[in-house]
């Protein structure tokens, strides 16, 4: 036990004091808010250019009170000017562009002849704005015509927003479900990139070892178990240590920014949309959304969650690892891992893929449940579907499965990973890993 | 309790291969043992087994009368002969750790460490990456930290490998010194002239067999001639030679006489006294040179060996 701390202690500090560590470490939360900032930065200064759109309106049908200014968009009546020299005025000018209204025989004729002239192709939400506006006018006069009073139009609708409930009583809604979906994703994303970026950390210091001949010495003083199950929890350690100090630096940027500069982390989320969206968006959802989703958030089971995600995450990567270690052994140098580490990458693409595509829709569904019980998958989709309530048996057989396989993975990675770091020269094939597992002590 | 290791019967294979055949061997308390034999004799696969490292497939081994166990470790110290350390580590640290891993503790390796690092005057490596070492000075670092938990058993594989005549003869003098102290060391190494110089017994391993083992000098008396060298000084060698022919065989010699004369190889039958030879001799001319031709470890090697195959 003492010697696997020691071991445990050198792995964590020789990866915790390594440059690369510390670089990503510290810049990486830094670099994802900076280009975070740097996204709202230009988006804004994009939208401060304000757009001048003119339009000729023969129809006269439209108003000032119809185009009304925005702070990125100003429209001029050009409709004195005739259609000819309008176009040939924006053309030469410094216009975005501009809307022709010719003059039909009825609203239906005329909604299908409406045309907008610019000199580049014009961005989505423009021209969505401008047939809102059209629409909208178009649905007023049409109103108009048939006789009907656009105000019990408006009064007859009535928002509706059905309840959800489940037996236990927890209410649900599509905003909760939503969260759901996003907490379930981002966790079982987040386990993939852990054991990835560290999984092959455990592979490279087991190489590395090879190489520099040292672990002669070292197995003749611990047991190669020791030493490989010392090099997994170091590594996962520090694994856990960079997600932990990531946490804080997010939570202290985000504090600071928003108390020093005003500006939410949400609203640096949002900013990728354009204003008119964000408008529209919150006509729909009332101002109160944030608060709401903050809410809503706090009323998912996050101990749970929690708890899960720790066991998963340390029984995911334990199971890995081991693999990863047993390649580390069997080869020479980095470049002969290939051929062994497609078939450790599969199942975890596997995992991630069955997550995105069928715990979206169906979290309870037979492939959702069984992949959540396959222990090479079951790290991943079982905390995808962690959010949305999963029985506890489901939940406690997952978990069992899971460790039980990691024990036997572990037990046998041993064996190879004890014949390997020992054996130098060939490239061993997969008989090769076989005979090895035979081996006696 | 005259033997330090006791190996009985050792067998191991991997897969179809042999790589001990039925080995035993007794390894005297406080002798300098050379385990000798050429490259995938099994020499290391021998060592592993003593180190713990793998298994026998069968047989025992016993360390100071006990089977050995993993309690054993922290007695033996195992110089491999591929060396190596962290390369990004630094000394110091990377020397209490191997020592802590042999069960020294904290404080009392770092007053060894002191005392080794004074001791080869490299002090000052302390803070040094081992990357920033030339391979001679790793070297260095790799021997303080073998000896350094004071192991009853100590196993060099090539020890000298890498290092200068100075450092080399620095280092032979260490493990004699070991010895002398009370420590058992196992030698392996394919220089028979380091053989000569420090092994009391030697153990040679060829095809996974063992096939000669005992006192250094024991072997050597095995294996010698009755072939003396001889040299006498003379203006008519062809008399003395067909006068020597009469009585013993001889072969041409190699070595380089002073004075002008006769040389030559002398073989005489068993069960007969140098002397005679010599009283011939002195008859036909002065005796410059008179030297019983022992046979070299080198030459027992390479007898041995071709004799196995």
């Amino acid at each position: 036990m003492k010697k696997l701390k020691l071991i445990i202690r050198r792995e964590f500090l020789a990866k915790v004091k390594n440059k690369s560590f510390i670089v990503m470490t510290f810049l990486s939360p830094l670099l994802i808010v900076g280009i975070g900032f740097l996204v709202f930065f230009l988006s804004k200064k994009n939208d401060e250019k304000v757009k001048k759109i003119v339009y000729v309106d023969e129809y006269q049908l439209f108003n000032k009170e119809d185009f009304k200014d925005s702070k990125t968009i100003q429209y001029t009546d050009y409709t004195p000017i005739g259609i000819e020299e309008t176009k040939r005025k924006v053309e030469e000018g410094n216009y975005y562009g501009f809307l022709y209204i010719p003059k039909k025989d009825s609203l239906e004729t005329l909604a299908k002849s409406i045309e907008f002239y610019s000199k580049d192709s014009p961005s989505m939400s423009v021209i969505s704005n401008l047939e809102n506006k059209v629409e909208t006018k178009l649905r007023h006069l049409k109103l108009d015509q048939l006789g009907i009073d656009s105000e019990k139009i408006k009064a007859s609708r009535i928002p509706t927003n059905i309840k959800m409930y489940n037996f236990s009583g927890e209410e649900s809604s599509k905003l909760i479900n939503g969260l759901k979906i996003g907490v379930g994703l981002i966790a079982g994303y987040l386990l993939m990139m852990f054991v990835m970026i560290y999984g092959t950390s455990v592979m490279r210091s087991v190489i590395e070892e090879k190489t520099s001949r040292i672990i002669e010495i070292i197995v003749s003083s611990v047991k190669p178990f020791q030493l490989m199950l010392g090099k997994i929890i170091g590594n996962a350690s520090a694994g856990l240590l960079q997600f932990f100090i990531w946490g804080i630096i997010l939570l202290i940027i985000s504090i600071v920014s928003s108390s020093v500069f005003g500006i939410g982390m949400t609203e640096v989320q949002t900013s990728k949309l354009s204003p008119e969206q964000i408008a529209a968006m919150k006509e729909v959802a009332g101002n109160g959304t944030m608060q709401l989703a903050i809410q809503e958030f706090f009323r998912l089971p996050l101990v749970t969650i929690f708890v899960l995600f720790i066991f998963y995450f340390l029984g995911g990567f334990f199971l890995y690892s081991s693999l990863f270690a047993a390649v580390g052994a069997a080869v020479d140098n980095e470049t002969d891992t290939q051929q062994f580490m497609l078939p450790i990458m599969l199942p975890l693409i596997l995992g991630v893929y069955v997550g995105f595509a069928t715990v979206i829709n169906d979290p309870h569904g037979p492939i959702s449940t069984i992949f959540s019980m396959i222990p090479f998958t079951s790290p991943i989709v079982m905390l995808m579907r962690v959010p949305f309530g999963v029985p506890w048996y489901e939940i406690a057989i997952s978990m069992i499965i899971l460790l039980f396989t990691f024990v036997f993975m572990v037990w046998m990675a041993a064996k190879i990973y004890r014949v390997g770091i020992l054996m130098y020269g060939k490239k061993p094939t997969y008989k090769d890993l076989y005979k090895w597992l035979k081996y006696k002590g | 309790m005259s033997n330090l290791l006791e190996i009985n019967n050792v067998t191991k294979k991997y897969g179809e291969f042999t790589a001990l055949n039925n080995i035993s061997l007794s390894i005297p308390k406080g002798s300098v043992f050379g385990l000798l034999g050429p490259n995938g004799a099994g020499k290391t696969s021998l060592i592993r087994i003593i180190n713990q490292i793998t298994l026998p497939d069968s047989g025992t081994i016993l360390l100071d009368g006990e089977p050995l166990q993993p309690s054993h470790i922290e007695q033996i110290g195992y110089l491999p002969e591929e060396r190596g350390l962290y390369k990004s580590m630094k000394v110091g640290e990377q020397a209490l750790y191997l020592a802590q891993l042999k069960g020294l503790s904290k404080t009392e390796a770092k007053k060894r460490l002191k005392y080794w690092f004074d001791k080869f005057d490299i002090a000052a490596w302390w803070d040094k990456k081992i990357e920033e070492l030339s391979k001679g000075m790793a070297q260095k670092v790799q021997f303080i930290v073998t000896v350094l938990h004071q192991p009853k058993l100590l196993i060099f594989d090539e020890p000298f490998s890498g290092f200068d005549p100075i450092n080399a003869q620095l280092i032979a003098k260490e493990i004699l010194q070991l010895r002398d102290e009370g420590a058992t060391i196992i030698f392996s190494t394919h220089r028979m002239e380091s053989v000569e110089e420090m092994c009391d017994y030697i153990a040679l391993i060829d095809k996974s067999n063992k096939i000669i083992d005992g006192k250094l000098d024991d072997i050597k008396r095995q294996f010698r001639t009755n072939t003396f060298q001889v040299g006498v000084k003379t203006k008519n060698p062809k008399e003395i030679e067909n006068l020597l022919k009469e009585k013993f065989e001889i072969f041409p010699t190699d070595f380089r006489m002073l004075s002008e004369g006769y040389t030559a190889n002398v073989k005489i039958p068993e069960n007969e006294s140098p002397n005679q030879l010599l009283s011939l001799l002195t008859k036909c001319g002065e005796v410059q040179h008179f030297l019983e031709l022992v046979p070299s470890a080198n030459d027992i090697f390479i007898q041995a060996v071709n004799k196995n195959s």
